[in-house]
């Protein structure tokens, strides 16, 4: 059975890998910042980028459907196979309710996002104090969420790799062969 | 007797619609708005001032000899973010401590034909004062009416905004001001 992900599933993995652990960073980072253009500015590049990392999900998810990842390790016990099952897909949920809860969030508050300055996203929400502050707490929960288990998902690739010793954690590497 | 009477009963009815007859000078301000849009990074965002009152007289007849005194509380402004309206009462906005008011004084009204005007007139903001245009249409409505205008400020020339919010990459320079103000009719 082949063993290794589609250069496109790989390079769709790591940008969107950097691209969500600066969002969840600037995220965190801007919140407590004081009113200034600069936070004006961090604001409007974390929806920017969120919206960016939206539509790569899609795309990633699209690919998914047609291109099946390689299968986890035989000798992986059943438990850890559901976790890993449940883990990715909890990481594809929150791919999708964080920017999808952060544009909500700007539309009840008013501040509607648009993307790099150019392309209006359209509110799908009236403003509302109300509605605006859950959904503040929604999105920064989730985020907490997400840094949680991101840091599940790098320990487990990471105890593959050292304790293991399988090649779940090189398979996703660029070095290793691909195929397309 | 009766006929003086009847003359007279047909005048009272009449006297409304008489030229003349109405004058426009009571602002109403629970039926009236001030409202203003602004861009940020490309983003229209809305705001309002809740607290404002103004003396006026117009009378639809003789538009020219309107006049019109307006005045903006600052320190109610709602920019639609609370962190917001506390930063713009601050010392680089409006510096609502020193400077609470707003205020617009007409010098003139022109009509320009229908039920639209020109009023100009010096707005005050800050210490600052600046010749303005405001266009303005005028609706009868029941014993009242409504005035309904825009018109663009450039928030520089009132040095709104100093410091590190000078430049206008983040916030613009162009602010739009909408109001809707009620009057009622003596």
């Amino acid at each position: 059975m082949k063993n290794h992900y589609t250069a496109t599933a790989k390079s769709l993995h790591w940008v969107m890998a950097v691209l969500i652990i600066g969002l969840l960073a600037l995220g965190f980072y801007m919140q407590d910042l004081p009113l200034s253009p600069e936070k004006l500015k961090l604001y409007s590049w974390h929806k920017w980028a969120g919206v960016t990392a939206f539509l790569l999900v899609l795309v990633r998810l699209a690919w998914r459907a047609g291109h099946r990842p390689p299968p986890l390790p035989a000798g992986m016990p059943k438990p850890l196979q559901l976790a890993a099952h449940g883990g990715h897909l909890a990481l594809y949920g929150l791919m999708l309710a964080m920017p999808l809860s952060g544009w909500l969030m700007s539309s009840a508050k008013g501040f509607q996002t648009v993307w790099f300055g150019l392309l209006p996203i359209p509110d799908l929400l009236a403003k509302d104090k109300a509605l605006g502050d859950l959904l503040q707490n929604v999105h920064a929960t989730l985020a907490v969420l997400f840094v949680l288990i991101l840091v599940g998902h790098v320990a487990a690739a990471l105890k593959h790799h050292f304790i293991d010793r399988d090649d779940i954690l090189t398979r996703m590497l660029p070095a290793r062969p691909t195929e397309n | 007797m009766k006929h003086a009477l009847s003359t007279l009963a047909l005048l009272a009815a009449l006297s409304p619609l008489s030229a003349g007859a109405v004058e426009y000078n009571q602002v109403l301000p629970a039926k009236s708005s001030v409202a203003f849009t602004y861009q940020q990074m490309g983003v229209a965002v809305d705001g309002q001032f809740r607290k404002f009152s103004g003396q006026l007289s117009f009378d639809p007849a003789k538009p020219t000899a309107a006049r019109v005194s307006f005045d903006v509380e600052l320190a109610s402004v709602d920019t639609g973010a609370p962190e917001g309206d506390a930063e713009v009462a601050g010392k680089p906005w409006f510096n609502t401590a020193a400077f609470p008011v707003a205020r617009f004084v007409s010098s003139g009204v022109k009509a320009i034909g229908g039920n639209r005007y020109e009023v100009a007139g010096k707005l005050t903001i800050k210490g600052r004062t600046q010749d303005v245009i405001v266009p303005a249409t005028f609706t009868a409505q029941g014993t009242g009416g409504v005035f309904e205008g825009a018109f663009t400020l450039r928030r520089a020339d009132f040095s709104i905004g100093e410091g590190s919010w000078a430049k206008f990459d983040i916030v613009a320079n162009d602010v739009r001001l909408k109001f809707r103000i009620a009057a009622s009719g003596k």
